[in-house]
């Protein structure tokens, strides 16, 4: 029984967080809200350059055959960054599906998408598929994973109250992969709950400093036990879903046969939290926070919307009651 | 990270589970605060002293076994889940204990850590005060030198056990001028001093868990003062981390309690048909002890590489201490009409419940801490 993570998983992490820092600002992730991919430019490029893109593709596929465990750091820093870039369903659901898979589908995309030359996109059978314009190759996944090329398909965009998730209705020529569907969806479901981490850390930390810094009544607000405690709360529900959606990985790296209870564990406390942080954000900066200029709805919104997909807290809950036997 | 148990981890759990299953009391014992449980209470101590299942942490010259802390959080799943009694040298065990390990001179910890492990002699907190509560630096109790010895003059309340215990751990004021953090000692005192009565006083529950203490003129000897003298704030500090974090409750005791409840749903489901919205209140109790668990074997793996407990503890104790009250009253909710019975284990679970959110630092200062020392927000 071991969290601690190795000094390789580390650097990495310190490596893509110093990536995020100057190639990810608000001002790129408002850019992706007004261009027509909802992407950064260049971003995704320097993180296959980095191996990031690829990393759980399996090396004879010109990946890095690392797992969830190595893959759950990223997605938090993704989450703090609010990263518009398809993570999620590239790196996190999309290879290891396709490398499960095997067969022509793999044979024709898995490489490529390693490579970062073709991009994966993913949604669940009932929602979306996040960006499904700018991939080559959408997964559905439901009953079954269908495989589904975009060129030649027909794609219905919705916006979304996050600018960069370009929503897409997806139909066209799938093909049966051989995968298992639930373990596809909890790798989204685990990889969301790990970006809902990263997501309601930055809030809280954009709002800690913003409440010791802003005076009221000659005092910080930050310095009030009415603010103080909605605060202590918000960094109390991260510290308890952070350690859930990080076992929630390793139980995907490890075909825990509780795989599926504890992911909608995990996903639901990060719901919760993301939740409870973007209320506390907003509700701690009072009017300034309600306003289009000023960056937090950036990460409000991106929490918004992974609290709700890959099935919200609520959804998860009543899976854990199933898997309890009530 | 590897989250599996390790092959010497899983055998360790087997040997506590077989254990437990062979020698766990078929009938639960009277309630501890009452004479005649305590009794039965410290008689079960000695039982698991006596197989070196007290204290599995500690070194074998106290008594323990020196497992691992992973093993010992492995040993409270299976303790709670076998439906073993409470463990009436908590206090002691998980309170004092630690702190002597950190501060107690070599002769200390031979004259006191294997009486207290094995329930020899119960140990009870004497800190708070009629005046100092959740402000403990307003204590005025005072403990003024002469010679070898302190003359303890004041008085202490809310001390639970400490109608029948053997031993008091005091904050004490040992410099007269000194005021809030300053001037304080951590003292040991023998419950049989001259000049020190306890009196009990009637808990929520009605039962003499309570005592209240009057010290005058009780003389104790320096070789009883833990830590340096004037130095007890910092001793005492030592102890709320263990208070709040891993030590006092560990997450197996919220665990099993969270598994009775989903069996108290099913039961009722069973003969009363499903209702969601109290199902989804039992998932709510079962999802807070599982977060809990894992945030405490993460808190493991910190403190293995290094890290302090320090100020995070105030998490663990905010999160038991709630998840504890909410998931006594969904089982209330559950039972129906006879959720007000006064025969009930969840009805004196919910009683005793209550009492966390208050003790150990109140809820409120709980989240002053963490806004304050984990956050960094400005006190003032």
């Amino acid at each position: 029984m071991d969290f601690s993570f190795s000094d390789d998983q580390v650097m990495f992490r310190d490596a893509v967080s110093d990536l995020l820092s100057k190639e990810c600002p608000p001002e790129a992730v408002r850019a992706a809200w007004e261009n027509d991919t909802g992407r950064t430019s260049g971003l995704w490029e320097a993180l296959a350059e980095m191996g990031v893109v690829g990393m759980t593709a399996p090396t004879s596929a010109g990946g890095l055959g690392m797992d969830e465990t190595d893959l759950v750091l990223l997605l938090e820093e993704a989450g703090r960054a609010a990263l518009p870039e398809p993570l999620l369903e590239h790196t996190a659901v999309g290879i290891p599906t396709l490398a499960e898979a095997g067969g022509p589908v793999a044979e024709a995309w898995l490489e490529q998408a390693a490579a970062g030359e073709a991009t994966l996109g993913a949604g669940a059978s009932d929602g979306y598929a996040v960006g499904a314009a700018a991939c080559e190759l959408v997964l559905l996944i439901g009953e079954q994973v269908r495989a589904v090329p975009t060129d030649g398909a027909s794609l219905v965009e919705h916006r979304s109250i996050d600018g960069s998730r370009r929503l897409f209705e997806v139909s066209g020529d799938a093909v049966a992969l051989d995968a298992d569907p639930a373990l596809a969806f909890d790798r989204a479901a685990a990889a969301a709950a790990a970006q809902c981490v990263g997501v309601a850390q930055h809030l809280l930390d954009a709002t800690v400093a913003y409440a010791a810094q802003r005076f009221q009544f000659g005092k910080p607000v930050g310095s009030y036990q009415a603010v103080k405690h909605h605060l202590a709360d918000t960094a109390f529900k991260i510290e308890f879903a952070r350690p859930a959606a990080r076992h929630a990985a390793w139980c995907i790296a490890a075909a825990d046969p509780d795989r599926s209870r504890d992911v909608s564990l995990a996903k639901a406390l990060a719901s919760e939290a993301v939740d409870l942080a973007a209320r506390t954000a907003l509700q701690c900066h009072g009017a300034i926070g309600y306003t289009y200029e000023y960056d937090l709805h950036l990460w409000m919104k991106r929490g918004w919307a992974l609290s709700a997909c890959w099935g919200d807290a609520a959804w998860h809950r009543n899976r854990i009651a199933v898997a309890l036997g009530i | 990270m590897d989250l599996a148990f390790t092959p010497a981890e899983e055998a360790f759990r087997e040997e506590a589970r077989a254990w437990l299953g062979e020698n766990v009391p078929a009938e639960p014992l009277a309630s501890m605060d009452t004479p005649g449980g305590f009794e039965q209470h410290r008689a079960w101590e000695h039982i698991l002293f006596d197989a070196g299942w007290a204290v599995v942490s500690w070194p074998k010259r106290y008594g323990g076994r020196e497992a691992s802390l992973v093993e010992w959080l492995i040993f409270e799943e299976e303790y709670w889940a076998s439906g073993a009694p409470g463990r009436v040298s908590s206090n002691g065990v998980s309170l004092l204990a630690p702190t002597i390990f950190d501060f107690g001179t070599p002769e200390q910890k031979d004259r006191f850590l294997a009486p207290m492990a094995r329930g020899d002699e119960i140990w009870a907190q004497g800190w708070s005060e009629p005046d100092a509560g959740s402000d403990l630096a307003g204590i005025k109790t005072k403990a003024q030198r002469d010679g070898e010895h302190f003359v303890i003059d004041g008085q202490k309340t809310w001390c639970s056990r400490g109608a029948f215990a053997d031993w008091f751990f005091c904050l004490v004021r040992t410099d007269p001028d000194s005021e809030r953090h300053a001037g304080l000692s951590y003292l040991l005192v023998p419950g049989d001093t001259e000049g020190l009565q306890a009196r009990a006083v009637g808990r929520l529950d009605g039962e003499p868990g309570f005592a209240e203490l009057f010290f005058d003129g009780a003389r104790v000897h320096e070789r009883y003062l833990l830590g340096g003298e004037g130095e007890g704030w910092a001793v005492a500090m030592a102890t709320t981390g263990s208070e709040r974090g891993l030590n006092l409750r560990a997450p197996g005791r919220f665990m099993a309690a969270a598994d009775r409840l989903v069996g108290l749903y099913q039961e009722q489901a069973d003969s009363r048909g499903p209702d969601l919205g109290r199902r989804d209140q039992v998932v709510g109790a079962w999802m807070g002890a599982q977060a809990y668990r894992w945030q405490t074997y993460a808190t493991e793996s910190r403190l293995r590489g290094g890290a302090p407990i320090g100020s995070e503890a105030s998490f663990m104790k905010v999160l038991w201490s709630e998840l504890d009250v909410e998931l006594h009253a969904t089982a209330l909710r559950l039972l129906g009409r006879d959720g007000e019975r006064a025969d009930s284990s969840w009805m004196d679970g919910y009683v005793f419940a209550l009492s966390g959110p208050i003790y150990a630092g109140t809820n409120e200062i709980q989240r002053n801490i963490i806004s304050e020392r984990v956050l960094g927000l400005p006190r003032r």
